[in-house]
């Protein structure tokens, strides 16, 4: 039962914040990366307000999968490396945080690249 | 010629009048479920690892994110992100998943342009400007926690 409420509160919020985006996209006809660009600003600054880490501990992957989640770890990530380097901290946190999602999407996306061509030119 | 652009001027008010709301709500429903379910993969995946002996939360959600992306790029490369990314739209867009997409799909589109300014190149039409978005924000915020942090 524990689990099944779970996967709701994941499947609810997650799915919120894409139907938002959906509205978004309609009403203003915002292109793609600017809205991924504007979700990732958005999570640093809901993360820097202390509000993203209780939303991400009640809705886990539901708040962390969007892109949002994105910069939710840049912030967390300064804020580690504040408190283990000082003032260097903030520059090196946030990337230090995210390595892992950044260099897997560079190289998996270069691979993929590599391998398939275009299936609309066909 | 100027019949013709009021005729289209009228005839772009009628699609607005009608079109949007039966479409937003269509759009939304598909965006909603689309996403969540992709939600929900994310959390399935970090759970299974959770199983994995001497796992820890944070590298179980770096786990996740890596293998999302990873599903997401090769998606696209076979050709079946696109379908989703038509049916479901934001929700597509906004998961992780829609991040490594738009990386694969401008790399692959501009391949004939070469490897180093065609793929290497357009991979970062999406991801540049998400990365010096979301890295200056985070420093401008961490810079802000830090001066504040003094007093």
């Amino acid at each position: 039962m524990d689990i099944f409420l779970t996967y709701l509160k994941v499947f609810a919020v997650g799915g919120l914040i894409c139907a938002i985006c959906q509205i978004i996209i309609d009403k203003t006809k915002l292109t793609p990366s600017r809205i991924l660009v504007g979700l990732v600003t958005l999570g640093v600054i809901l993360s820097a307000m202390g509000i993203y880490k209780p939303f991400a501990e009640f809705a886990q992957a539901g708040a962390t999968v969007p892109l949002m989640g994105f910069g939710h770890s840049l912030f967390q990530g300064v804020l580690k490396g504040i408190k283990e380097k000082g003032l260097l901290g903030i520059l090196t946190g946030g990337v230090t945080a995210t390595a892992a999602g950044i260099a897997a999407a560079v190289f998996f996306g270069y691979i993929n690249a590599l391998i398939f061509s275009s299936k609309s030119k066909k | 010629m100027n019949r013709m652009t009021e005729e289209q001027k009228r005839y772009n008010e009628y699609v607005e009048e009608k079109a949007p709301k039966s479409h937003i709500v269509q759009d939304c429903i598909r965006a909603f479920w689309v996403g969540g379910v992709i939600c929900c993969v994310g959390q399935l995946i970090s759970q299974l690892l959770m199983l994995i002996p001497d796992m820890i939360e944070e590298n179980a959600l770096n786990w996740s994110s890596v293998i999302l992306v990873f599903l997401g790029a090769l998606l696209t490369g076979v050709g079946l992100y696109s379908y989703i990314g038509k049916y479901a739209g934001a929700g597509s867009i906004v998961p992780i998943t829609g991040f490594s997409n738009s990386i694969v799909a401008s790399a692959i589109e501009f391949k004939q342009e070469g490897l180093v300014m065609g793929v290497g190149s357009k991979l970062f039409t999406v991801a540049g400007p998400v990365l010096v978005y979301g890295i200056s924000a985070s420093i401008i915020a961490g810079l802000i926690y830090y001066i504040v942090g003094l007093f």
